[in-house]
């Protein structure tokens, strides 16, 4: 408020400033938040009509905005989650990857065929090292795949979409190849981890209070390098409050989920189990429906409020995507190679004038692309404790939706991973809301169809009034 | 002219003269498949061939390679040809109605296999869909007579998935509307993924608390899912899960007491009879006499065809040495991380 005339005479003016001159201090991407906010509508609208339907005990009544739903929401996003980071950087690069799909569920029968028809009767079921075989396997089949796709189209000069379209028919059919259409079942033990089902597949609430605690500190570390850097190249600093509202606020979303993911507490059926199996006494105590620990009443076991009981933690999964988000944010804007990849997008001829070898950039970005389908392939297989040729269907969509909900410009040069991110999340979030719900099929369609397209025209609206 | 005349004497002599088994010898009986590229028409074919062969008669077959002109030519080509009987895999069963009734009208006989034909002179073979939903909510019933059910359907777009949905409720139907049977949750799954009936589940058990005490799966790939999300929360076992199809995973998520029931079509089953039906009717035997036809309508212009439909397995625990012995899997396969002493198949 440095002109108090102008604030008296017009509040509604000078409040727009205050907000802008926030933003323009913080750095804080609008868009973004625009998502955020859009994402905590859909949240809050789930779970009051959730608690119209059947009271739970969510914030507000429902059973959507409860510890449990939001964990398994964030397990349920993260295979097209990390899939998403990939095909960021390919839509910026002007390309598409319309493969994914069938390339995960080739990955996905290939891997689980090794574990069940190869590794296991090879080496005996449940030997320690299937699981470390089964994923160099999947991840280097990743790479050789993505980079066919890579070197056809860089150097035989076939267009992305349609030596992608090609992979989309012929993958499937390796897939069917493979495995003829039957389901291969189970997955080894250690290898079942990677998917975040069952109570071991979480890291616990020490661990995850560690984790928590490190992240931010290296937020604030972050934050006090990125002001060193700045003030080494005579950037323009952010003020101090700025900065320190970054990092408290970003401290606090940090320690807000971590809290979350450590108030999911085990099933009480998963508890006994455990109990029983491990020999871990079982305090004594009265039946209680509502509670979530276990108690022996008698020589019964029952629910109760005060008894045995375990929080899960981060999933192994979501960690996954919190360390590929990371590391392709990291690589997407702090390396060179990011750097030529966002140059590529935003002018291919400008950069090959400057010197970018983007042919060799193409088969790189789609090996990582390849890698990534492979984490995912992991993640879908462990989960579903099963490998079929179904896996990963139109998944290619999903990503590509995802990645466009997200704010990646299909003119290439635009696009953020964290975007992508809370896109994967804002549609699972739709599809899985609509299914507490019990929404017919068919609606659910509808409505993720129409967001996808509602979000780009907003998009698109906002552009051209922040130019 | 006169030669042709005097052939044909001597042939109906011949006949008149030979013992009775003879008669059944010599007929052609064809099979016309929509495609044979997929891999579960290759087990159908050796039954029907098998026992055609067995009675004497010659086999032959074309295949339509997915497109309905080429099965009406193929048709064609099988009544120049004088063969006794035609059996048709229909790609599809609109488009197919006038080559059934120029081969009736030729005097081949027709038969429907695995897809309904609605001519009224053509024989239906096939399992009886609705029986598969009967029996699975059957077996379900058996083992959770009251509580909150869980229905994870078929994919919205597959009439399949509802033929197998009116078998359940008609079952279940008494239960639910004495109260004893609550539907909690109820949802199609997009293309029967499994990974889709997982998340489903995972819904399912959310908004109920945990509280579903039976699941209705319709069919052994979403049984996978199903399990898996049972799995997460420590139900696994201890909620009877249906399923359908045999899978080989899904019979030893049977053996491992995790899935409760997996409806099992025997794909030989309805090659034998079809092959045994074929050959009675192209030795002159009427459809509607033979063993087991029955009438049935419940096709979408309601023609009443004669029909045999054969009723499926429903494979438990108690009877898993049935898919062993037959072959379908092995036991090893089946018995795969099973306790000793649970399982009497696998003992």
């Amino acid at each position: 408020m440095t002109t108090p005339a102008i604030g008296s005479h017009d509040p509604a003016l000078s409040d727009e400033g205050w907000v802008r001159r926030f933003f323009n201090a913080t750095e804080i991407d609008t868009r973004m938040l625009g998502m955020v906010g859009a994402l905590l509508v859909i949240w809050a609208g789930f779970d009051i009509y959730s608690g119209i339907l059947r009271p739970g005990d969510g914030l507000f009544g429902g059973s959507f905005l409860t510890p449990r739903n939001l964990w398994i929401l964030m397990v349920q996003t993260s295979s097209i989650a990390v899939m998403a980071t990939g095909m960021v950087l390919v839509i910026v690069m002007r390309q598409i990857d319309l493969s994914v799909g069938s390339m995960l569920s080739f990955i996905s029968v290939s891997v689980g065929y090794l574990q069940v028809y190869g590794l296991g009767p090879a080496l005996g079921v449940g030997h320690p090292a299937i699981w470390i075989i089964a994923v160099l396997f999947g991840l280097a089949m990743g790479a050789l795949l993505g980079c066919f796709n890579g070197i056809l189209i860089a150097y035989l000069k076939i267009p992305s979409f349609i030596v992608t379209l090609g992979g989309l028919i012929a993958y499937s059919g390796l897939a069917w190849w493979v495995i003829r259409g039957e389901t291969v079942a189970p997955m080894d033990q250690t290898y079942k981890l990677i998917g975040g089902n069952g109570p071991l597949a979480s890291i616990g609430p020490l661990w995850s209070w560690i984790l928590a605690f490190f992240a931010c500190g290296g937020i604030v570390t972050a934050i006090i390098t990125g002001r060193q850097q700045r003030r080494r190249f005579k950037f323009p600093l952010r003020p101090i409050w700025a900065e320190t509202v970054i990092g408290v606020v970003g401290s606090l979303i940090v320690l807000g989920t971590t809290w979350l993911v450590n108030s999911y507490p085990w099933a009480p059926k998963v508890i006994e189990k455990y109990a029983l199996d491990h020999n871990i006494p079982i305090p004594e105590g009265t039946l209680d429906v509502s509670g979530d620990a276990i108690c022996r009443e008698g020589d019964k076991i029952v629910r109760c409020a005060g008894g045995l009981s375990y929080e899960t933690g981060y999933a192994i999964p979501v960690l996954i995507v919190i360390s590929v988000g990371f590391l392709m944010t990291f690589l997407a804007t702090r390396t060179r190679f990011g750097r030529y990849v966002f140059a590529t997008g935003g002018n291919p001829e400008a950069a090959v004038l400057a010197g970018v070898n983007t042919k060799r950039l193409t088969v790189m970005i789609f090996t990582l692309m390849g890698v990534l389908v492979a984490i995912s392939a992991l993640i879908s297989t462990a989960r579903l404790d099963s490998a079929t040729n179904s896996l990963g269907q139109f998944n290619e969509l999903y990503v590509i939706a995802a990645a466009v909900i997200g704010g990646t410009s299909l003119a290439g040069g635009i696009g953020t991973i964290y975007g992508a991110l809370l896109g994967a999340l804002l549609m699972q979030s739709l599809q899985s809301g609509m299914t507490l719900l019990n929404f017919p099929s068919a609606y659910k369609d509808m409505v993720v169809g129409g967001v996808l397209v509602t979000a780009v025209w907003v998009d698109q609206m906002y552009q051209s009034r922040v130019k | 002219m006169k030669t042709r005349y005097l052939t044909a004497a001597a042939g109906a002599l011949l006949l008149g003269l030979a013992p009775l088994p003879a008669m059944a010898a010599g007929k052609t009986i064809a099979v016309s498949w929509k495609t044979f590229q997929e891999e579960r028409w290759k087990t159908d074919e050796a039954a029907i061939k098998a026992v055609v062969e067995a009675a004497g008669d010659k086999f032959v077959t074309t295949d339509a390679q997915g497109s309905a002109q080429k099965q009406a030519a193929d048709i064609e080509g099988l009544i120049t040809q004088k063969v006794d009987v035609i059996l048709v895999v229909a790609f599809d069963s609109d488009a197919i109605l006038p080559s059934f009734k120029a081969a009736s009208d030729a005097g081949v006989k027709m038969l429907s296999y695995d897809v309904l034909v609605e001519d009224p002179n053509a024989l239906y073979v096939t399992f009886d869909n609705v029986g598969v939903g009967r029996l699975m909510a059957k077996v379900i019933q058996d083992a959770k007579p009251e509580g909150n059910y869980a229905f994870i359907k078929g994919d919205k777009g597959d009439p399949n998935a509802t033929f197998l949905f009116q078998g359940i409720t008609e079952v279940l139907k008494a239960g639910m509307d004495g109260g004893k049977i609550k539907n909690v949750c109820e949802t199609f799954t997009d293309g029967w993924k499994p990974d889709n009936a997982q998340k489903n589940m995972e819904q399912c058990l959310t908004s109920t608390g945990n509280k579903v005490d039976a699941v209705v799966s319709e069919n052994d790939g979403m049984a996978s899912g199903v399990v898996a999300a049972l799995d997460a929360q420590g139900l696994a076992g201890s909620v009877p899960v249906s399923g359908q199809d045999g899978d080989k995973a899904a019979l030893n998520r049977v053996a491992l007491g995790t899935q409760t029931v997996s409806v099992w079509k025997d794909s030989r089953a309805p090659g034998k009879a079809a092959g045994e039906a074929a050959v009675a009717i192209a030795d002159g035997k009427d459809a509607a006499s033979l063993p087991g036809v029955t009438k049935f309508n419940k096709g979408k212009n309601g023609v009443e065809v004669n029909a045999i439909l054969l009723t499926p397995d429903a494979i438990t625990k108690d009877n898993l040495n049935d898919v062993i012995d037959a072959g379908w899997i092995s036991k090893a396969e089946a018995c795969a991380g099973v306790k000793a002493g649970t399982v009497k198949a696998c003992d």
